[in-house]
């Protein structure tokens, strides 16, 4: 089991999660996070932390959404590893007042 | 003198307790722009804190975050000072003497008290000491429990309570190839304990244990677990706060409880005793709306009354009240596990009630009322915000002590000249103190870890301080 980032991430990119990792499993790119399913321990301390909802034990992911295990181990190997928080996408608080949260 | 935090004149700055946040606090320091020196020093030989000696043996992927810890001590900025007792060994006033500033980061050491009669009968214990037990901790190894009995009750439904009753629940097979210390893995093995209770005394719908922690309790070899279907009715405010998005992970937790309560194949087993029932050895039950009011025996816990409780209040905001109705439960042993509490340290200001120092934003305060600061001295992790959160949790909260620690910079130039290490390590050897450090400590780890192979465990751990010191030279 993994704990994966999905859609909603994406154009907004908080980066709250990665301020409480402890294994630096966070990976970007210009869009949005990833998790490294090699690196993550389950530990879903990151779970709780995303303003916009968008981060899943695997076991937890709604239906429809499975297709984002896939795409986070494929784009954590592609992109650069984050250690530590950035500013949020330009948009990202106007994505969350859109998604309601 | 140089500025405080360059080449020539480096910030050194002592933390006290080698647990994730003192880690954390520490890794924020040496990454940080300045020039400093840091001084962990730990009280066990062994750092990592709840991560050893809390984090369950059979949670071996949780576990895997002290290798982030292992690389945060090699820069040469960082010192270990391990098997050094701060405010014996060497005082919080010595630290503060030597040193620019002091981070205490000594976590939430004991457990809250039930508070009722019969809470000191033999059999009746805290969740914390049979964790720190099972995970060979040297100051709880020589712990005794007597697992001669069929029913054990745990008091909390917490991720504590949740790690005990699995323990108890497991076979040894399940547990053999862990990093869980051989002493206990002996007792277990001769464990008579086939009733587990855990009793909480909230509702479904304000469950404390994460869902994966709910989830382990369907894969248990020699265990079912159990709710009683009576007690997965909701009352309206419950209803309205699974309903609420802020009830998300709460309606996923009451969603696993309800799971339990419709497991059919053992009840109707029961009904037809003609039939070998489909039954495994052990019961875990998860129980609600009940407090512990007494607890009754003679010299030896046997029945523990509960007090039956009654949820009220707006959605959210619901507490539990004794409705007056009791019941008894014939047991024989007993775990609390209501919450961790800090203790405190002699030159610490501590909020007894609160079992936390005071500060603000990992400032140390003389007392949350006058919010007068206490220079030099901050904190970070369990004692300064209380039992909350997990290990990545203080991550972010010694990252923002050492923000405010930095801000601070030019207050805590005080112009003398601040020894750090050396002073440490001078009053360490005067006091006769055999203190450890990270290589030191390296060889016992390896020690550890060879001393598992045999067994297919990661490592057995040493549990007697002695012994590991017998390892160096």
């Amino acid at each position: 089991m993994t704990t994966v980032v999905t859609d909603n991430c994406r154009g907004c990119r908080f980066t709250d999660c990665v301020s409480v990792c402890p294994v630096e499993a966070f990976h970007y790119d210009d869009e949005m996070l990833y998790i490294n399913p090699d690196v993550c321990i389950d530990c879903s301390a990151c779970v709780p932390e995303c303003p916009v909802e968008a981060i899943y034990e695997e076991d937890d992911l709604p239906d429809g959404q499975e297709h984002w295990v896939d795409i986070n181990e494929e784009r954590s190997q592609e992109t650069p590893n984050l250690t530590e928080t950035l500013e949020p996408l330009e948009g990202a608080e106007e994505k969350r007042e859109a998604l309601g949260l | 003198m140089s500025k405080l935090g360059s080449a020539n004149n480096p910030l050194k700055v002592a933390i006290v307790g080698a647990g994730p946040s003192g880690f954390y606090a520490a890794d924020a320091l040496i990454n940080s722009e300045l020039k400093v020196e840091v001084n962990l020093l730990e009280k066990l030989c062994a750092p990592y804190g709840l991560v050893r000696t809390g984090v369950a043996p059979d949670h071996p992927l949780i576990k895997k975050s002290i290798e982030k810890f292992a690389v945060m001590a090699e820069p040469k900025e960082f010192n270990y000072f391990g098997n050094v007792n701060v405010g014996k060994d060497i005082s919080v006033d010595e630290l503060k003497e030597t040193h620019h500033a002091v981070i205490i980061t000594m976590g939430a050491e004991t457990d809250r008290k039930l508070g009722i009669p019969g809470e000191d009968l033999q059999g009746s214990h805290t969740a914390t000491e049979f964790v720190a037990w099972y995970n060979g901790h040297p100051e709880y190894r020589d712990r005794k429990f007597d697992l001669s009995h069929e029913t054990a009750v745990i008091i909390g439904q917490g991720n504590v309570a949740a790690d005990v009753a699995r323990i108890l629940a497991k076979t040894t097979d399940e547990l053999k190839c862990t990093d869980i210390s051989q002493h206990a893995l002996d007792v277990l093995e001769d464990s008579k304990i086939k009733n587990i209770y855990i009793v909480g005394r909230r509702g479904p719908a304000q469950g404390a244990m994460t869902s994966k922690e709910l989830k382990e309790f369907g894969d248990l070899w020699d265990c079912d677990t159990f709710v009683d279907p009576k007690d997965i009715i909701l009352n309206q405010a419950s209803k309205d706060e699974l309903a609420d998005r802020n009830g998300r992970a709460a309606k996923k937790i009451y969603e696993l409880f309800c799971g339990y309560a419709e497991e059919k194949k053992p009840h109707k087993a029961r009904q037809f005793p003609w039939t070998k029932p489909y039954v495994k050895p052990k019961k875990c039950h998860i129980q609600f709306l009940k407090s512990p009011v007494e607890l009754k025996g003679n010299k030896k816990l046997d029945t523990v009354v509960f007090e039956k409780n009654a949820l009220s209040g707006e959605p959210f905001k619901q507490s539990a009240r004794g409705s007056g109705e009791l019941e008894e439960l014939k047991a024989g042993l007993l775990f609390r596990s209501i919450g961790y509490r800090g203790v405190a340290l002699e030159g610490v200001p501590f909020h007894d009630a609160w079992g936390v120092i005071p500060n603000d934003k990992g400032r140390v305060l003389e007392d949350n009322e006058n919010k007068v600061v206490v220079p030099q001295l901050y904190t970070a992790g369990w004692i300064k915000r209380g039992p909350s959160g997990i290990i990545g949790t203080n991550k972010a909260c010694a990252n923002e002590t050492i923000a405010e620690l930095i801000q601070d910079l030019e207050k805590l130039d005080d112009k003398k000249n601040k020894l750090g290490s050396k002073k440490i390590m001078e009053i360490l050897n005067t006091n006769k103190v055999r203190y450890i450090d990270f290589i030191e400590w390296g060889v016992i780890d390896q020690q550890e870890v060879e001393n598992g192979i045999p067994k297919g465990k990661p490592r057995e751990k040493f549990t007697y301080t002695d012994e590991m010191l017998a390892l160096l030279t």
